[in-house]
């Protein structure tokens, strides 16, 4: 009887913190500190060198100067802006890439490929996830050189193929270089839309689908009319972080290095040769800035319609 | 309209079977009620007669043409499901209209006919709201409008009443008899409540573990019950059971049981087939055909009290003759009963039932 209430009275004195304030701030110290070494500084680092004339070797490789805006305007000069191998012209390419690779290559295959396999046998869409995780789960780096095995001109697996039914060999990589790179990044990313399209679509009752096939609905106006419109706030999510990481994606500098004439040199890449392979610094970080820049305008696009979605709540 | 028809249908789902070998027929224009327990397979029955579910075996027949394989929006039916199925994006007039625009109609027009109905359903002030706007009353009529929106040759109902409160339960039921009264539709409807069933159904199927125990009309079921589960299931109270020992003397068939006293009955060639396969039988008397009785009452049951339940308009006094064989009596007075510890209930020797040691109805015991 009389150590009932000593228990519940420790109880209310916990009050559901698990630790007092300075015990809390004494273990995220050592976070706190990795956190600003590896990217509160670089950051602001990246901004001050972009105004400078750094470079990796010769007079300012010590000595760098305070240019100002030199390197952005450099960048925008209109006398070179749309020249390839330029900015511009990886910029315009990146946006060409991002409406063909991720827009609707992995967008709306992701889309299609989810509603498709919302109506085959259960066994069937289990397959289908196992194999398009496993495909997504795979390192950027075995997959660029799968790729680039796949497509090579002498002993490819493409052109055995090909070859094999009578067409003809072809040199994608170089003839093709555009399409290479969206069709890879179409490949790579479709499943993370598809995953997320398909759980989407899975949170739907199963009656309203019920419905309107009692009501005479097709598969395309149940669709259209129904599950687009339920998923709608999964779309937008979707589209705005595919559209990030296929805008800083990398990895196809796996395949291409860029080339050939800096046909599939996107801003990352061109950021990557300006500044480490010209070694350029301050106009590589002018580079980064721009890109974080971009960055930022799309995670407040994301970040505000998030908060639009919770706000009505009806 | 038209009629519906179940052949020999069975509906496995792995190794369970949740219809098994199934027959009725639905005439033009009736409206029938599936009843039974969760699991005795009405739903599912009622899926496959909306082709939400093919039958592992047999054949499903709408007005005369067999539409087992058939595709739900090749059968021209309607249906009403239990959760509504309203579509939270769509404001009424276009849930309701959604069947119309399917089917091509134009905006004016299909949102028109939307106003209509929703009007006869009295949710036409509504249109412009959304599904999370209104009341869970008012969300049925608007799954009910939908499904009244176009044309069908049958429509379906899946519970559709279960969700909502008593009062507004009882509203809906009567909105929906006279909707039949109206129409004159072929519906087939699922329920669980058998009060649901006996006020909207022209024939009721009682099932049982995917069987059809009895398919017959209300009054029928409740005078006539085929088994002890109809019996048992349909009636508020249920009919009470009584185990009962049962002899033959002298031509006569002699019923026993802890506190029972029963004149001897005549013997018919049904009691004696009865008898043969086993003297076990059970004896059933529904609780509003029982009343306290005086001492030296020929037909009577004596236990000790159990409950004195006064509800208005009538008393429940039940019994508990040991081991959780209660007798419950439904007494049709707004005064409270005055009883002692133990209790005498009477009957009429024609209100009794008599069934066999498997459970099944003897017919014409009372001649």
């Amino acid at each position: 009887m009389t150590t009932e209430p000593i228990t519940t009275e420790a109880k209310k004195v916990r009050n559901f913190s698990l630790l007092s304030n300075r015990a809390g701030a004494a273990f995220l110290t050592p976070a706190g500190l990795l956190v600003s070494v590896f990217v509160i500084v670089p950051f602001f680092w990246v901004i001050f060198v972009s105004f400078t004339n750094r470079t990796l070797l010769g007079r300012t490789a010590l000595n760098p100067e305070f240019v100002g805006l030199a390197n952005y305007l450099a960048l925008f000069d209109p006398a070179t802006f749309f020249q390839r191998g330029q900015f511009g012209f990886s910029l315009i390419l990146t946006t060409q890439f991002v409406l063909a690779s991720a827009l609707i290559g992995q967008a709306l295959l992701g889309l299609l490929l989810a509603w498709l396999i919302q109506t085959v046998p259960p066994w069937i869409k289990r397959l289908t996830e196992t194999f398009v995780i496993a495909a997504w789960i795979l390192p950027e780096v075995v997959i660029g050189f799968a790729w680039f095995a796949f497509l090579d001109r002498d002993a490819g697996t493409l052109n055995m193929m090909l070859n094999a039914i009578g067409l003809p060999s072809g040199d994608f990589l170089l003839d093709q270089p555009f399409w290479v790179i969206v069709v890879f990044n179409t490949w790579r990313g479709a499943a993370f839309s598809m995953m997320l399209f398909n759980s989407a679509f899975s949170s739907i009752p199963p009656s309203y689908f019920q419905a309107a096939d009692v009501a005479g609905a097709t598969s395309w106006q149940k669709f259209r009319d129904i599950a687009v419109p339920l998923i709608r706030g999964h779309i937008v999510t979707n589209l705005i972080l595919i559209t990030m990481w296929t805008f800083n994606t990398f990895t196809p500098f796996l395949l291409t290095n860029g080339g050939p004439s800096y046909r599939t040199e996107l801003v990352s890449i061109y950021n990557y040769r300006v500044a480490f392979q010209d070694f350029q610094f301050g106009k590589g970080a002018a580079v980064g800035v721009i890109m974080m820049l971009i960055n930022l305008a799309f995670a407040l696009v994301y970040l505000s319609i998030g908060r639009k979605k919770k706000a009505p709540g009806t | 309209m038209a009629s519906v028809a179940f052949s020999k249908v069975t509906k496995s789902f792995g190794e369970f079977k949740a219809v098994s070998d199934v027959s009725f027929d639905i005439g033009d224009g009736e409206f029938v009620c599936l009843l039974g327990p969760s699991g005795c397979g009405k739903t599912t029955s009622l899926r496959m007669i909306a082709g939400l579910e093919t039958p592992t075996s047999g054949q499903v027949m709408i007005g005369g043409e067999d539409v087992t394989h058939f595709h739900p929006k090749d059968r021209n039916i309607a249906m009403v499901f239990q959760d509504y199925a309203l579509y939270p994006h769509m404001n009424l007039a276009d849930n309701i209209a959604y069947p119309l625009k399917v089917r091509g109609e134009a905006v004016s027009k299909r949102h028109a006919r939307a106003k209509e109905v929703a009007d006869v359903l009295k949710i036409g002030h509504l249109l412009d709201r959304l599904p999370s706007q209104i009341s869970g009353g008012q969300q049925q009529r608007t799954s009910l409008a939908r499904a009244l929106v176009y044309p069908a040759q049958v429509y379906l109902f899946d519970e559709p009443l279960s969700n909502l409160d008593a009062k507004l339960r009882l509203e809906a039921r009567g909105f929906l008899n006279h909707l039949q009264r109206d129409m004159g539709m072929t519906a087939v409807y699922v329920t669980h409540d058998q009060a649901e069933a006996m006020a909207l159904a022209t024939r009721i199927a009682v099932m049982d573990q995917g069987r059809i125990v009895q398919y017959a009309s209300p009054i029928e079921i409740y005078r006539r019950p085929a088994t002890t589960f109809v019996a048992n299931f349909v009636g508020n109270p249920p009919m009470n059971l009584v185990e009962v020992e049962a002899t033959k003397d002298d031509g006569k068939l002699q019923l026993k049981a802890d506190g029972l006293t029963i004149a001897a009955l005549p013997m018919t060639d049904a009691i004696g087939t009865a008898l043969a396969a086993g003297s076990k039988l059970t004896l059933g008397i529904r609780p509003e055909h029982l009343d306290v009785a005086g001492a030296g009452a020929p037909n009577t049951i004596t236990a000790p009290l159990f409950a004195n339940e006064n509800m208005g308009p009538e008393s429940l006094v039940t019994i508990d003759r040991g081991e959780g064989a209660r007798v419950t009596a439904r007494i049709f007075t707004d005064d409270h009963i005055a009883l002692g510890e133990t209790v005498t209930l009477g009957f009429a020797a024609d209100h009794v039932h008599l069934f066999d040691s498997a459970g099944k109805r003897i017919p014409e015991i009372n001649g």
